[in-house]
């Protein structure tokens, strides 16, 4: 996985709460077997005017112009200012996985969905939360500052704006530690293989029919 | 010290190890695999040589992309079919037990999972679907997770987790007749809110949770999700017991004895400590029906859709004016005055036998309004589907101009060939009424199977009470 230490990066504000992973990415974009290529579909049904299917050519498709992400100042972005509840609905990887491939590196939203939260982190993705009146802070500069740009420091914990203001985010240690180093977690859970073993062995002596074949 | 709630004890018995940063290895009894979720954590896999670390801890079934039509021709959607071929391939290589699509226990993943007692009391069980909430109606600890962590179990059999806050919804009394499972959970979400349950395993208990079904459970946590908890539960009594006897996977004998006495001891003490506890005098329920685009966007059928007008919070009022654009609805437009154009009674929330003997019992002897396109029922599973044909239920809707449907998600999420057309509106007994779930331009109105069917027979919704 991608680590994540410092990042300073274009903002694009998306004003509306309770987004969810149908709209991040929509359904007939799941039936890929890959982990690559949801970038160009990102937040499709508000992005293009048409119907999107999967395997079209995404740079022949109508924009819609009214949409945040198609406008040239936004172009480029990297992180995503989002309201409360982002991500919400469905478990699905895939709109993380749309986030990262579309070139956002943060998301900073007074809160998101747990499952989405999580995904994030497996993605090199980071989620950061803010109090509501910051946030909405943000939105405003954003909107009123051409080309305003986010310093975001992982390992400090903070984001800071143009003007030299230091945002201080809490994020849980093990996660951090994971996404600064950019860590395979399958690779240090089974250092402690033995630990599942014998937990196993107990388990079968206790709960015999949790294991039956 | 207080007692243990009944998360605690489904936490407690699973830990392998205490990390250092407040973070738990837990350990996975029963993990469900379906074809969307699943392949690059099988790719995952096979590129760093790994190997599932308990195979018999699997169990998989397509689901998502299948067609509710004929299937003897397979899949036509090249895309769909890749992808539950490379389910199939991945199952057969690595040895995990597959309900295949011709299979006649193939069924939604939430609906056969405790069908087969593949899922039972006590377990913690995880898939790569946020639905997976379905499954702590069994006194379960149940929660969705993404495909890294499906790449995980698979793996170690484990997660890192992080212990969530506890919260008890308490649905005291009795609901009236005509109110259902889906209307109470309707109205759980339309008092905490999408967001309400966001760090929170929810325990659903009181008078009226404990006089449901099993099947009854399992809507109420289906939806745990849509009020932000990954994971609801429900304490174990004689109903789950009583459910679990006798099916496939369950426990016979000696260690059915052993089991039930275990399975016993999963409530929450009586002077456990919640962090947060909501309480819903289940009297004042009525038939709930969704007229927005999230499940909390919810009104009771005697009422109106809201004015954005009247709302004080500048986001939730641009939310509530967007919702009603996209739903083409007038504020203060009384529910009853809602006209629909198909309706669908299916999805791992209201697929289950009873779900289908709901909606019969209201068409039987009614046909379907002509203004109605299309009125669809899909069983959650081909042993859901046979049931109801045995009991006749299949004829009932047949004969009110319904489609009987092939088990799967369908069109509750749209994967397969089953969707609404831009514009369309439905009345739909699945789970999320997001912009475009059903559809592109799609319009969904969440209810219940008997909702559901009474709209189809009417052409708008009505109060079932009274119908």
């Amino acid at each position: 996985m991608r680590a994540f230490k410092q990042h300073t990066g274009l903002v694009a504000p998306l004003d509306r709460a309770n987004v969810d992973t149908d709209a991040i990415i929509p359904k007939q974009f799941l039936k890929s077997i890959k982990r690559t290529g949801f970038g160009p579909n990102l937040f499709d049904e508000w992005r293009y005017l048409d119907h999107g299917e999967p395997g079209q050519d995404c740079s022949q498709r109508p924009l819609n112009p009214d949409f945040v992400l198609n406008r040239e100042r936004y172009h480029g972005a990297s992180v995503l200012l989002a309201r409360q509840n982002f991500g919400c609905g469905s478990s699905r990887e895939h709109a993380p996985w749309a986030l990262e491939d579309f070139g956002f590196r943060a998301i900073i939203a007074p809160s998101f969905a747990d499952i989405f939260y999580n995904n994030c982190f497996k993605n090199g993705l980071l989620p950061i939360v803010l109090a509501e009146d910051l946030v909405d802070r943000l939105f405003q500069e954003t909107e009123t500052t051409p080309g305003y740009e986010l310093q975001i420091d992982l390992p400090a914990q903070t984001v800071t704006t143009p003007s030299g203001e230091a945002l201080r985010f809490e994020i849980d240690a093990g996660s951090k530690h994971m996404l600064v180093e950019g860590l395979d977690e399958i690779g240090l859970t089974l250092q402690h293989a033995d630990d599942i073993q014998a937990y196993e062995q107990r388990r079968r002596q206790e709960a015999p029919w949790l294991f039956r074949a | 010290m207080s007692g243990k709630t009944l998360y605690d004890k489904l936490w407690d018995a699973h830990v392998v190890r205490q990390n250092d940063d407040g973070t738990a290895l837990l350990y996975i009894d029963r993990h469900l695999v379906h074809e969307v979720t699943s392949p690059q954590a099988f790719e995952g896999l096979r590129i760093a040589g790994r190997k599932p670390w308990r195979v018999d801890a699997n169990l998989a079934v397509a689901d998502h992309n299948v067609p509710t039509t004929d299937r003897s021709q397979g899949i036509a959607d090249p895309v769909s079919r890749l992808q539950v071929d490379t389910l199939d391939e991945n199952c057969r290589s690595f040895g995990i037990t597959e309900f295949d699509m011709n299979d006649p226990r193939q069924g939604i993943v939430h609906v056969i999972g405790p069908e087969q007692g593949a899922t039972l009391p006590g377990m913690t069980v995880v898939c790569g679907d946020s639905h997976t909430s379905t499954h702590g109606a069994m006194g379960a600890l149940a929660h969705g997770i993404g495909t890294s962590e499906v790449e995980h179990v698979l793996a170690t059999q484990t997660l890192v987790q992080r212990k969530s806050k506890s919260m008890l919804v308490s649905v005291d009394g009795a609901v009236g007749p005509g109110v259902t499972a889906k209307d109470i959970v309707l109205a759980v979400i339309g008092e905490i809110g999408t967001a309400g349950g966001t760090g929170y395993a929810i325990e659903f208990g009181g008078d009226a949770i404990r006089a449901l079904s099993m099947e009854g459970r399992m809507t109420v946590c289906n939806m745990a999700i849509e009020a932000g908890a990954r994971a609801g539960m429900v304490a174990v009594d004689d109903t789950t017991i009583d459910y679990v006897k006798g099916r496939p996977f369950a426990p016979t004998d000696k260690q059915w004895e052993q089991a039930v006495a275990y399975w016993r001891t999963l409530h929450s003490d009586a002077d456990a400590q919640f962090d947060r506890v909501v309480r819903i005098d289940a009297a004042s329920i009525e038939p709930q029906v969704t007229w927005g685009t999230s499940p909390e966007m919810v009104a009771p059928v005697s009422g109106q859709v809201p004015n954005p007008f009247k709302e004080s919070d500048p986001v939730r009022k641009s939310g509530m004016a967007r919702a009603l654009e996209y739903m083409a609805l007038e504020p203060e437009t009384p529910i009853t005055d809602i006209a629909v154009d198909k309706v669908f009674i299916g999805s791992c929330t209201n697929s289950r036998i009873e779900d289908l003997r709901a909606a019969a019992a209201v068409i039987k002897g009614r046909k379907k309004a002509d203004s109605v396109k299309l009125a669809m029922v899909v069983p959650g599973s081909g042993l859901v589907k046979r049931q109801a044909e045995q009991e006749g239920l299949d004829k009932v809707f047949t004969e009110a101009g319904f489609e009987w449907r092939e088990p799967g998600c369908s069109m509750c999420l749209a994967m397969n060939a089953d969707r609404l057309e831009p514009g369309e509106r439905c009345a739909s007994t699945s789970n999320r009424n997001f912009e475009g779930r059903q559809g592109q331009g799609g319009r969904t109105h969440l209810v219940s199977p008997a909702m559901a069917a009474a709209a189809a027979i009417s052409g708008h919704f009505v109060d079932v009470r009274t119908f």
